[in-house]
């Protein structure tokens, strides 16, 4: 009649099954299935409008939040094809070479779109380019229909001269096609290549040609926005995402709450209160606020005792949400990890096995943490300076968001008590400053087990790829099979670089890879 | 790593105390008790109150999105009510006689018009500084600029945003339906027929095409709106200033109004059930099991084109889909409520271990949080983006639990916290919601297999002093 249940030892979701071995739904982790037919989102504008800034921000939410999602920048495919970049006269209307090797890299860079959609599990392709005429946007529409792909436009439309040389100065003077000019030349030959673009340029029209299409159309860096047919789930929310995301200055501070009780015995979860070198880094905690001198800070702490006593030596309002709660470890709340690993010895080896999956009976996985904390990173984006005070597993998810940590990294990112990471957006990525108040804590960090690590790193973070016509000899990697289970390991593109800190002694050691490999990864798309 | 430390001597910070019934930490005075200002996190945290004022011609679906968005924004727990002008009309002047009442050039009309809209407001303002009220939806035509400025002033001397909603729509289909569906049935045309109605009622609308200014990119750049166009199609938003506005445009921006119906159900009974258990993940009972069989009969029967099926991670309501032979989606978010240390108790065993807990329960059940558990209060939050993804979906059956399914259902009907907690969500009972006009249809079918009970009434006696038996008195019967 019915099929039999059975429960998935990692996930403890009930999946039904004929055999004894239960399938694991990776992909229903704990919502709905996003979009069926895989997307490509494509960008539209003029040069300097921000397209792989937006581009990259949304393959790295799509990613946090569980779908696999990818940036095809043709500018990338551009350099790989003219070795040198010369002038803006490359991008001349009438330089008729020029004009056909960039649609190559344009049919390129689909067809890697192609691969990416159909044989690598990919849900969502961001086509990054300028995208400005008709034409090639009916190319890509007729593309999408061949392949049965959905498309989405997203199109960024600014004439403020100051966002414009603002954006200029931050990420095209020192992109590799200006890396022997001076600024000033370098401004004054990109102004050049807008001018390219500008004659031909066919905005969205959505009175007219483009009334069916679906896309969503930025104006101003977000003063206003016009959407039009949005189709699906995924589209809803990367719109309602766009229109929370701004480009102001500010800070996003994490930390967790001070040593606690139950920290000092090794204890998982719980309520308990502060110890005393918690209470002593809270007011450490407060002197270094305030040293900061911040306009405007906004506290937030979870629902948890430790996490509010913290907050309250701050002596200002805070908000306290239970989002932020630590990761409910069920049935295992409140035992020292001997104590589950003699309790429950077939869990504690599940859980090394694949952490960021592995759901505590009666409990959570960090796969929902990421759930539960997103309408927290929506509101983050929307605010400015913030003070977040949580918990590790907490800790580790936010701070995975904002550095573009794979999924089976975040549960092993380093998050020291006592610690603060103070994140400030710069170019397409983020800076961190890892700020220790100097008071001691005990050390709540599990690293990954030796017979379950993973061997020597060589590749780069998924989210960009190098084109398979590269002569590059170490290409960014074209992933045969997207089974998170080999994602490989590596500091991120998108952190640009590694900022003094208070105390270098302090850097964990993910910190010191990263600034290791500062060079090699220089902000290159434009 | 010490030297050079500093002696940050801890201050005297406040002491913490957990609340009892949500079991908040707040900090408190020296007499024990709680501080008054204490920020849990909620939905909106908007400084000042928000004014929403609908724009648009009539029959553009302004009290469809005024009701519907107030709906909303009380069962995320942000106090909203809807004042609409016509309504204020309708007390004026107690007999409609026909459109010319609009005319622009009908003097007296103008001007009582124009009180009713000053009334309105004056109610508004008292809604929103003295009655603790978060968000206010002028519901009116708001047509021209200039009534749209008078508003704003309002607005400003207040200390109110303004967010305005306008709906275009040319669409003749669209706005013959919206005649049909509502404008027949008002009381302004009660003694009309069909004919009559609508002719007068498209007269009316001439009346204010003429002096229509609708928002404006340009003209209005500085205003913050949406403007909905040809029912949404198409959006056009300018300026979202905080968190309210931008959780306001994306509602509006999931709604649709393609008919469609969504079935709510429970699971099958289950083992737990039985024993008069409270939470847990046990499977089906038998009579449970046949009740997933007649499900399956009566989705079928149904013939509903496209269903999709959706059901929380929790064996009993998953055994209950598998019966249907369908795909369905598992939403961790549909999970029955979380009754920490009380999960798999029964009343009786709850009532002997935690007496003070089962009190302060039924002292007020929206908000009381179990120990390391859960609250309708954190359903509710939990829930949101279901009843996001349900706005956005057509023909949706969702088999939940007793807890979550109120939540829901008080969505759709739009019940108070107070009244939530206490709905009535029997067991093998399938709950059809189909929008119509301003509201929801509710059927109830009851497949025929018999089910315990899982009803509790609230009892007379909620005093911590209670005696036993009265805290048990409205336990339903089990095992």
């Amino acid at each position: 009649m019915t099929r039999e249940l059975t429960q998935n030892k990692i996930q403890k979701t009930w999946v039904a099954s004929k055999d004894e071995r239960a399938a694991s739904p990776r992909k229903s982790g704990g919502g709905p299935h996003l979009a069926n037919p895989p997307t490509v989102i494509v960008m539209v504008g003029l040069p300097a409008r921000g397209k792989t800034y937006i581009s990259r921000k949304l393959t790295r939410y799509l990613n946090w939040v569980g779908m696999p999602t990818k940036v095809f920048n043709v500018g990338e495919y551009r350099r790989e094809a003219v070795k040198h970049y010369s002038s803006y006269d490359f991008f001349k209307a009438d330089n008729k070479e020029a004009v056909k090797i960039r649609e190559q890299c344009a049919l390129a860079a689909l067809r890697d779109v192609k691969t990416y959609l159909t044989e690598m599990g990919g849900q969502v392709a961001v086509f990054d380019a300028t995208n400005t005429t008709r034409a090639r946007r009916d190319m890509i529409l007729e593309f999408g229909a061949e392949n049965d792909f959905k498309i989405f436009f997203i199109e960024s439309v600014c004439d403020d001269p100051n966002v414009i040389a603002t954006n200029i100065m931050e990420v095209k003077v020192s992109c590799p096609d200006y890396q022997d000019c001076n600024k000033t030349d370098a401004m004054e030959d990109f102004q050049k290549r807008i001018e390219c673009y500008r004659k031909s340029y066919q905005p969205l029209d959505p009175d007219d040609y483009d009334r069916k299409l679906s896309f969503i159309k930025v104006i101003d860096v977000g003063r206003r926005f016009l959407v039009n047919c949005v189709q699906d789930h995924i589209q809803s929310r990367i719109v309602y995402y766009l229109m929370n995301i701004h480009v102001q200055p500010r800070s996003i501070y994490l930390c967790r709450h001070g040593e606690s009780l139950h920290n000092l015995q090794g204890r998982l979860g719980g309520d308990s209160g502060l110890s005393v070198r918690g209470k002593k880094f809270s007011s450490a905690l407060a002197k270094f606020v305030e040293e900061q001198n911040l306009k405007d800070l906004k506290v937030w702490t979870s629902q948890l005792r430790r996490s509010i006593q913290t907050a309250e030596a701050l002596d200002v309002p805070y908000e306290q949400w239970k989002a932020l709660n630590e990761i409910d470890a069920g049935v295992c709340e409140e035992m020292t990890y001997e104590e589950v690993r003699k309790r429950f010895p077939e869990e504690f080896a599940l859980r090394d096995q694949d952490k960021y999956y592995y759901r505590y009976p009666s409990g959570e996985s960090y796969q929902d943490l990421v759930q539960r904390v997103e309408p927290l990173i929506m509101e983050l984006e929307r605010q400015e300076n913030v003070l977040v005070v949580c918990h590790q597993a907490v800790m580790r998810c936010l701070l995975a968001y904002f550095l573009d940590k794979s999924a089976d990294e975040m549960p092993y990112l380093k998050c020291p008590l006592h610690t603060i990471l103070k994140l400030t957006p710069v170019a397409y990525g983020c800076k961190v400053e890892s700020i220790s108040l100097n008071v001691e804590a005990v050390n709540t960090h599990r690293d990954r087990p030796e017979e379950v690590k993973r061997g020597p790193v060589t590749l780069i973070r998924r989210n960009s790829v190098t084109p398979l016509t590269s002569h590059e000899p170490v290409k960014k990697p074209r992933v045969d099979a997207l089974d998170d289970h080999v994602n490989p390991e590596l500091p991120p593109a998108p952190l640009t670089f590694c900022a003094a800190t208070n105390n270098s002694l302090t850097l964990s050691t993910q910190n010191l890879k990263r600034c290791v490999t500062e060079s090699r990864d220089l902000p290159r798309l434009c | 790593m010490d030297d050079g430390a500093e002696e940050c001597v801890p201050t005297p910070s406040r002491e913490l105390t957990q609340n009892p019934l949500k079991k908040i930490w707040m900090p408190c005075k020296k007499n024990g008790l709680p501080e008054k200002h204490i920020f849990q996190r909620k939905v909106c945290m908007t400084n000042c109150p928000t004014l929403i004022v609908t724009v648009g011609l009539p029959a553009r679906g302004k009290t469809y999105i005024s009701k519907k968005l107030t709906r909303y924004l009380n069962w995320i727990d942000v106090p909203t009510k809807e004042f609409n002008v016509g309504q204020y009309r309708r007390e004026c002047v107690k007999i409609y006689k026909s459109f010319e009442f609009f005319r622009p050039d009908n003097e007296e009309g103008l001007k009582i018009r124009k009180q009713c809209a000053s009334a309105a407001l004056n109610d508004v303002r008292q809604y929103l500084t003295e009655e603790d009220g978060q968000v206010a939806v002028f519901d009116a035509t708001n047509t021209t600029r200039e009534r749209r400025e008078t508003i704003k002033r309002f607005a400003e001397q207040n200390g109110f945003k303004v967010f305005f909603v306008e709906s275009v729509c040319e669409d003749p289909d669209v706005i013959a339906e919206n005649i049909v569906q509502v404008k027949l049935g008002s009381p302004d045309y009660i003694h009309c027929n069909t004919e009559q109605a609508v002719e007068d009622f498209m007269k009316r609308i001439k009346c204010y095409e003429n002096s229509y200014e609708p928002l404006d990119e340009v003209l209005d750049r500085e205003l913050s709106f949406i403007k909905i166009i040809d029912v949404g199609r198409r959006y056009l938003v300018n300026r979202v200033q905080d968190h309210i506005q931008s959780r306001i445009v994306y509602y509006l921006m999931n709604i649709h109004i393609t008919p469609r119906s969504i079935y709510l159900c429970r699971h099958g009974e289950s083992d737990l059930n039985v024993k008069g258990r409270i939470g847990g993940d046990s499977g089906l009972s038998d009579r449970g099991k046949e009740f997933a069989c007649c499900l399956a009969q009566f989705i079928h029967s149904q013939d509903i084109p496209d269903l999709k099926v959706w059901t929380s991670q929790m064996k009993r309501t998953i055994q209950t889909a598998e019966a249907l032979g369908v795909p369905y989606e598992q939403w961790k978010a549909l999970n029955e409520i979380d009754a920490g240390v009380c999960e798999e108790l029964m009343y009786e065993e709850i009532q002997l271990r935690y007496p003070l807990e089962f009190a302060l329960r039924d002292q007020d059940k929206y908000r009381y949080r179990y120990p390391k558990g859960e609250s309708y209060e954190d359903l509710v939050q939990r829930l949101e983006p279901v009843i996001m993804e349900l706005e956005r979906q057509e023909n949706v059956l969702v088999i939940c639990h007793q807890a979550v399914m109120r939540c829901l259902l008080a969505y759709f009907l739009d019940k108070t916290a107070e009244e939530l907690p206490y709905l009535k969500c029997p067991l093998h009972t399938v709950l059809k919601l189909t929008p119509v006009a301003y509201g929801c249809k509710v059927e109830s079918i009851f497949l025929k297999i018999d089910a315990v009970n899982t009803h509790r009434e609230r009892p007379e006696n909620v005093d911590v002093t209670r005696m036993t038996e009265e805290a048990l008195l409205t336990v339903p019967a089990h095992q």
